[in-house]
């Protein structure tokens, strides 16, 4: 242990009139975290979660299923004009996907290169239409932050109403943390000029997401 | 951070003569106002929410060392490594250890407590080149500037001198056209630090919160240019202070319900994201080394005296956008890293009263910040602490000093107080009867010099009440 670690921690305990260590605290909240106060949902999650992601300038494709998620994207590819050159995560709920033969697909991370990336969430917060992205084999954080449009396939049993929900879902899961969790609420911006808000700032231009409700 | 704490006055004389800064001001007034209504009045919760958030924080800071070892352990075990600076020098030499070798190119997120303890002069020094990433503060990188306001770094600068500036920086890189709408300026700042980011060997950023729960430390973002910069580097630097760990995620979750809302009026900023440790194995992406660097600096003395209530900042910016003086002389005029009413409470307490005795006094006592603060900290009440503790360290002007001791002897002689008083208002209602008004008077250039003085009309108060009754 360091003398800075040492002296930090002999100082906060003086000034909290303390001279030894707490086993834990009375309540403790770390093994059960507190309920929280949660802002009430107007709507069901589902619309919810799409009105709030509109609200954050992100764009959403209701698609019926999985196999669908193809023509949604070459629509989107359509409305935007841009040439069919994808970086696509190999997570599980895309992995299986067949993309037209003469599209340029390849798979993650993404490099600077690249201006399409496809990508899959965790789940989807109906709060404030924010969607969970966990690092991975199978899910590289670059593409969520290189390319100037990210597509996002997110299922609809996925969507939760609060943020809490979603952590619920993550402790859930048998792994430890990724090493990078991304709460992603519409595209990048800034309003450092002048206080104008400005999308694509450093990251995606556009954010685009497809929630498939089979 | 090179400081003029002490120039307090004449900073904030420039600043009301300054046109650029007063147009920019004029820009910014309203705006951060407005959206934080709006987005409080659609939050029906909002003081149940804020009253939970203070819990949160009173708990955490009351079991300090239990979170912070928690936290600790968590990010050892997630393999990445904590180090503890009790200074900011320590924090600094700390953060050149870790990028090692000289020459290295180092990007930034936003960071305040990285402005707290001069972390780019530091690195400048070692030989790194830095590279600011957010576009606020790189803008300010290019104008060798500190930034002005916590979340809004160049909130002081015009399009026009962005506009100049870019074109002065980025000819090296073969841009020579003058980029004049906001569209323009961020592509081209967009284009220009794309490069830096691919090719970095060293990211620093800082954290909204530290998890001890999990061991992850939380940027709150709207660019991007914090992620870039933790995922694309080899080494991944977090420099974060002690008051920033949270107990678990769902406590997170109630401060960022107030964060986005006071800061910018956003229910939630693009982008929050949660690093813990370094990259996996199996991960194709991100940072193979991570460090957080945990920095007291004064703040263990703070926790549980009077200016304790101050360690549950969560660093908004609310108290600054509805204080009439900032608004009125910006960030700058303050003289170090934390401007408003916040920087007012926190700079004395870090830099010492005697090198800030200005700062408590630029203030109306208006109350504003203290009504917005979603953390409930009283700053007017620890403002005004301050200034108690100014006049019995003497360190207050003695001139004031020797006024409010005369005015005491008065005021408690209700019989003198009313004798001379009562002389004073007739003589002065004399001599002013005419003009109605003093356009200069003895002893009080300080308000004549800007305004009028009413001149007393008839008898005072007291005698006015007595003759009612």
């Amino acid at each position: 242990m360091s003398a800075a670690r040492e002296q930090i921690f002999t100082r906060i305990r003086r000034s909290l009139q303390r001279s030894a260590p707490l086993a834990a605290p009375p309540v403790d909240r770390l093994p059960a975290p507190e309920s929280n106060v949660r802002p009430r949902l107007e709507k069901d999650p589902l619309a919810c979660f799409i009105e709030k992601l509109h609200t954050a300038a992100g764009t959403v494709d209701r698609v019926n299923a999985v196999s669908d998620v193809v023509q949604a994207t070459a629509d989107y590819l359509d409305r935007h004009r841009l040439e069919p050159r994808l970086v696509v995560a190999e997570h599980p709920l895309i992995h299986e996907l067949i993309w037209p033969a003469e599209w340029e697909i390849h798979a993650g991370p993404a490099t600077g290169d690249d201006h399409i990336g496809v990508g899959a969430a965790f789940a989807g917060v109906a709060e404030t239409g924010t969607l969970v992205m966990l690092s991975g084999a199978d899910n590289p954080t670059t593409i969520n932050f290189l390319p100037d449009d990210h597509i996002v396939v997110v299922s609809a049993l996925q969507i939760v109403a609060h943020l809490e929900d979603a952590w619920r879902l993550l402790r859930d899961r048998a792994t430890v943390m990724p090493r990078t969790v991304n709460l992603i609420t519409g595209p990048s911006r800034t309003a450092d000029v002048e206080q104008t808000i400005q999308l694509g700032a450093h990251g995606p231009r556009r954010l685009h997401v497809i929630v498939i409700e089979d | 951070m090179q400081r003029s704490t002490a120039d307090f006055k004449r900073r904030a004389e420039a600043a009301l003569q300054n046109v650029s800064l007063q147009q920019a001001m004029a820009k910014a007034k309203g705006g951060f106002v407005d959206k934080r209504r709006l987005a409080v009045n659609r939050l029906p919760e909002f003081e149940q929410i804020r009253a939970e958030a203070k819990s949160i924080k009173e708990h955490t800071l009351a079991h300090l060392d239990y979170y912070l070892d928690q936290f600790e352990r968590k990010v050892l075990e997630s393999g990445g490594q904590v180090h503890w600076a009790r200074t900011a020098e320590e924090a600094c030499s700390a953060v050149l250890a870790i990028i090692g070798q000289s020459g290295k190119q180092v990007l930034k997120g936003k960071s305040m407590v990285s402005e707290e303890i001069g972390l780019n002069a530091a690195m400048e020094r070692a030989g790194h080149t830095v590279v600011e990433t957010d576009l606020g503060e790189y803008i300010i990188q290019l104008a060798h500037e500190p930034p002005s306001h916590i979340i809004a770094p160049a909130v002081h600068k015009t399009r026009d001198q962005i506009t100049e500036l870019f074109h002065a920086e980025h000819e090296k890189y073969g841009l020579t056209g003058l980029v004049t709408e906001t569209e323009d300026i961020v592509n081209e700042a967009r284009q220009v630090l794309r490069s830096k980011f691919l090719s970095s060997d060293v990211g620093i950023t800082g954290a909204n919160f530290l998890i001890a729960e999990t061991g992850s430390t939380v940027i709150v973002t709207n660019e991007g240019n914090g992620d870039l910069t933790q995922i694309l580097p080899r080494k991944h630097i977090v420099t974060a202070s002690i008051e920033k760990v949270v107990p678990s995620l769902d406590d997170m979750t109630v401060l960022l319900r107030l964060l986005g809302r006071s800061a910018t009026g956003q229910e939630m900023s693009s982008y929050t994201t949660l690093s813990t440790g370094p990259k996996r194995t199996d991960d194709q992406d991100g940072p193979e080394e991570f460090h957080v660097v945990i920095v007291d600096n004064g703040r263990s003395e703070m926790l549980g005296n009077e200016f304790h209530d101050m360690l549950r900042c969560i660093r908004c910016g609310a108290c600054l956008n509805h204080c009439p003086v900032y608004g009125a002389i910006g960030g700058h005029a303050y003289g170090w890293v934390y401007p408003g009413p916040m920087g007012s409470v926190l700079t004395p307490l870090m830099i010492g009263l005697e090198n800030a005795r200005d700062l408590p006094n630029a203030c109306t006592l208006n109350g504003r910040c203290g009504e917005v603060c979603p953390m409930s900290i009283p700053l007017p009440d620890m403002l005004r602490t301050l200034r108690f503790k100014e006049h019995e360290r003497k360190l207050s002007d003695a001139r004031a000093r020797w006024a409010l001791k005369a005015w005491g002897l008065l005021a408690r002689r209700p019989g003198l107080y009313q004798a001379v008083t009562g002389v004073m208002s007739t003589v002065l209602g004399r001599i002013g009867r005419r003009a109605g008004r003093f356009r200069a008077l003895p002893l009080a250039s300080g308000w004549t010099q800007v305004r009028d003085l009413p001149a007393p009309q008839g008898a005072t108060f007291q005698r006015l009440w007595k003759g009612r009754r």
